[in-house]
């Protein structure tokens, strides 16, 4: 599930981009110590190959509904880690331009959740370490499975976070966690699928093929296990540095709506079952522990006591509305204007 | 002009999987000559080609080009010296524009802005497609796409040019347009085809292949009108015969 | 959506990005600034802002109308990938229903309004994203990248996947058709079949790799990518670049919206 521009603040979004930017940077300087020649067109090929390929449907057993290949996990299996991450990213790039997939400024945070989970951790972390040397297809199914199950579920939970840390929803932790992980489950089990099946498939009909790029990418960049933990250590200091820093220059950005929701025992209890209970595992996985998940100063519950003054917090009044429709009125003026301008023209 | 003479000596290759497509090839083509090369599917037309310029090497055997040979270390010349047009022109169109396609190569060989700009010109004006430049080579025609690939070759400046299967996905017109481009160019030209009337037009000499040899090799008018021996071969009289006989 | 439209669609918006109007030809390094500044902009306006988001519309609409791209198509896009933002944000006003604004004797609740908030906001941000795709050839787009300092390899590949965009996905379809005009029912979507296709679909790519490799090798490749610089900033480029920064640093601070309103 892609992030959308619209659900983020600036300082998330922000947080998100120079984390990716920096890895992509990375990605890209690590390839280009030792790459073949032939890397370069095959990177590009190849995401267009993970392009076509997720516009192929298949219709999941059971459901009746749809779902596609998502490519992290297979890209990092045939290119490896810094190879993937760089098509990853740059399938995603293209879905955020031609079809608007989440937004320029939530591709930041859609390139790290698809992209830096399966190649960056699963891959070194678990899928090599298990996998092997192995061509078991037994094995590669199992494995498969795992890896992509794993990165679906840290790309989902990241969706979570960042949607929480951008405080334009309300959705409480909890129920939006409950709502993300299991979905995501489902779509991890289908990529496990697929990939494992597309690996054995190309095994069985032309062994010789992956060993061919294994040879060609970047030869021996492999990365080790210590670096990625060392590596993502920092990213995780850096990350959190960043994000205390925007939290506390810019409170909005973090203006938690918890405590309004749940505080408020009127709020309609039946529809609400899931939250409510969810609230108790909030307080104790309190993530953030220094914003107790309490709203911050221009709180717009003080509108409820005080609706003397309607909305003014909220920054929405009867004039500021009739002040929007006029502008817009004038904006759609504007763009009739032009075209029948233009029109004429023609 | 004896640096355009283009020599196989006794050629033969294998495919890693143990296929001989090659068994002992011998020919040889001088300056300005323009050669077919036919025969049937599989025949061997296309790793015969792919050997003018190093992608193959001989399993044994030699591929000279004037006193060079074709080793490892002489691929890089072997490429400047003869330009391939491949079978597939979205495999040779591979820049998102056709200006950037077409000046990849003069770019290559390490040419400054003003000249690189020259040749795209003069190799996009060659196959009357300057109107194309700006254009993505998926927004262009079939016809319009092989122009271009022979014009990204041409803008190479090759001695010699070798082409596979040029009109295998052309509608007629555009083969048409493509024979009459061929026949300005005044370059050796080496063309596999299939397409018998094309090489009966373009060519004056043609070379047949027959299961990695060569079977015959003589006039293209002499050769071509023979119908026994091609029907030997798997080819057919090319259509222009066909009426006549 | 089917494959066909998807195809039909990015093949569209493609085509779009090619014209040659006032906005097509500005430089495409103007354009990717202005348009990040131009979603920074909007979403950093706080959760329960409606009113001052109104002006930005004027942003998309001078690119759609200045730039010729069909209204309709653009807005059928929006709609196609408004699912998430919409199921998040419609949480909004289930679980916020303090009311926070009395208009014209409606009472609107604080969840309603940031809901609307996220709606402006998701609007504002796609088209923006979807006009600066409709406006500059993705070549353009690569372009400038390169020259605001992403690397140079990175780039590179991405010019490839978008040359070869068009081609996978046509030779896609033919497999997927091949497997429609085999399969009766549903035995030809199941999950063997599916990833037969994939793999079959790899393969040919894998192949079409090293094809493309050998082209680029006779044309005397070795390791760079090269390309001249086309573009130069002009002074039509600073003008917009002014303009819009001028345009967004006014309407973000300013409250020019409700002062209309109390006008009027
Ligand atoms: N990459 C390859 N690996 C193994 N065999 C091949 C390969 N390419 C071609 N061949 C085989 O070599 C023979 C000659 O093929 P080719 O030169 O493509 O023929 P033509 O171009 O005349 O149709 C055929 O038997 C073909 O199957
Ligand atoms: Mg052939």
């Amino acid at each position: 599930m892609h992030m959308a521009d619209a659900l983020l603040s600036p300082a998330v979004g922000t947080t998100l981009w120079v984390g990716t930017v920096a890895v992509g940077g990375y990605a890209s300087k690590k390839l280009k110590e030792r790459i073949d020649d032939r890397m370069i067109p095959l990177m590009g090929v190849l995401g267009a190959f993970i392009f076509a390929a997720q516009m192929i449907n298949i219709t999941i057993p059971g459901t009746g509904s749809s779902g596609h290949l998502g490519g992290g996990m297979i890209l990092a299996i045939i290119l490896g880690p810094h190879a993937a991450f760089l098509v990853m990213a740059s399938v995603l790039t293209v879905q955020a331009l031609f079809f608007a997939d989440g937004g320029l400024l939530a591709l930041g945070c859609n390139i790290w959740n698809l992209g830096f989970y399966p190649c960056f951790l699963v891959y070194p972390l678990i899928y090599k370490p298990l996998i092997g040397d192995s061509h078991n297809s037994g094995r590669i199914i199992a494995v498969s499975l795992l890896s992509a199950i794993a990165a679906l579920q840290l790309g989902a939970f990241s969706v979570v976070m960042e949607t929480l840390l951008s405080g334009k929803s309300e959705l409480p932790f909890g129920a939006f966690v409950l709502l993300m992980q299991p979905i995501h489950l489902a779509i991890g089990v289908i990529e496990g699928f697929v990939t494992a099946g597309v690996i054995n498939y190309v095994l069985s009909a032309r062994p010789e093929l992956l060993e061919s790029i294994a040879a060609s990418r970047s030869h021996g960049a492999e990365i080790s296990l210590r670096k990625v933990m060392i590596t993502f250590v920092v990213l995780a200091v850096i990350t959190g540095g960043a994000l205390s820093w925007f939290a506390s220059t810019h409170p909005d950005g973090l203006e938690w709506s918890i405590e309004k929701v749940t505080g408020k025992g009127e709020l309609q209890e039946a529809e609400h079952g899931i939250a409510r209970v969810l609230k108790g595992i909030q307080k104790k996985t309190a993530f953030l522990p220094g914003y107790n998940f309490k709203p911050e100063g221009n709180d717009p519950k003080k509108a409820e006591t005080a609706p003397a003054r309607p909305g003014i917090e909220v920054g929405t009044s009867v004039s500021g509305i009739v002040g929007a429709v006029i502008v817009l009125g004038m904006i759609v003026l504007i763009g009739v204007g032009i075209r029948s301008f233009r029109g004429r023209d023609a | 002009m004896s640096h355009h003479i283009v020599e196989f000596k006794n050629v033969f290759f294998r495919y890693p999987d143990g296929t001989e497509a090659l068994k002992g090839v011998n020919f040889r083509i001088t300056h300005g000559e323009s050669v077919g090369v036919v025969g049937a599917n599989g025949a061997g037309k296309s790793t015969l080609l792919q050997h003018m310029n190093g992608y193959l090497m001989p399993t044994s055997g030699t591929v000279t080009i004037g006193d060079l040979t074709l080793t490892g270390k002489t691929k890089r010349e072997f490429r400047k010296k003869v330009g391939i047009v491949f079978q597939n022109p979205d495999d040779q169109l591979f820049m998102p524009t056709v200006f950037d396609d077409v000046a990849f190569g003069p770019l290559n060989l390490g040419m400054d802005e003003a000249s690189v700009r020259e040749r795209v010109r003069k190799a996009l004006g060659m196959v009357n497609s300057l109107d194309l430049q700006d254009k993505p080579p998926h927004h262009l025609s079939s016809g319009q796409k092989s122009a271009v690939a022979i014009a990204s070759v041409m803008a190479m400046e090759p001695d010699i040019l070798a082409m596979d299967e040029p009109a295998a996905n052309l509608d007629p017109r555009s083969r048409r347009s493509l024979i009459s481009l061929l026949k300005t160019f005044k370059h050796s030209k080496i063309i596999a085809s299939h397409d018998l009337d094309l090489i009966l037009d373009v060519c004056e000499r043609c070379i047949v292949i027959g299961g990695g040899a060569v079977v015959a090799d003589g006039p293209s008018a002499e050769i071509l009108s023979n119908k026994a021996f091609l029907e030997e071969n798997n080819l057919e009289l090319p259509l222009s015969f066909q009426g006549r006989s | 959506m089917t494959f066909d439209t998807l195809y039909f669609d990015i093949g569209r918006m493609d085509r779009l990005s090619y014209r040659e109007t006032f906005v097509h030809r500005l430089d495409p390094r103007a354009k990717v600034i202005a348009t990040i500044l131009f979603l920074f902009t909007v979403i950093s306006f706080p959760k329960y802002e409606i009113v001052a988001l109104a002006p930005f519309f004027l942003y998309p609409v001078l690119l759609l109308t200045v730039g010729e791209i069909p209204v309709r198509f653009i807005i059928k896009k929006m709609i196609v990938v408004s699912p998430f933002a919409v199921f998040i944000g419609i949480f909004n006003p289930i679980l916020d229903t303090r009311t926070a604004a009395v208009i014209f004797g409606v009472s609107l609740s604080a969840g309603w309004i940031s809901f609307l908030s996220i709606l402006l906001k998701f609007a504002l941000t796609i088209s923006a994203a979807l006009l600066l795709i409709a406006t500059t050839s993705f070549p353009g787009v690569c372009h400038a990248l390169r020259r605001l300092g992403f690397p140079a390899l990175f780039v590179s590949q991405l010019l490839f996947l978008y040359r070869y965009l068009f081609v996978l996905m046509e030779e896609a379809m033919r497999i997927v058709r091949a497997r429609e005009m085999r399969s009766f029912g549903s035995r030809g979507t199941g999950m063997k079949v599916f990833v037969r296709l994939i793999g079959i679909l790899f393969l040919r790519t894998m192949d079409r790799a090293e094809r493309i490799y050998y082209a680029m090798l006779s044309r005397g490749f070795h390791g760079d990518i090269p390309s001249l610089k086309r573009s130069r900033i002009a002074f039509r480029d600073l003008a917009f670049m002014a303009i819009t920064i001028a345009f967004l640093a006014v309407f973000r601070f300013l409250p020019i919206t409700e002062g209309i309103g109390r006008v009027a």
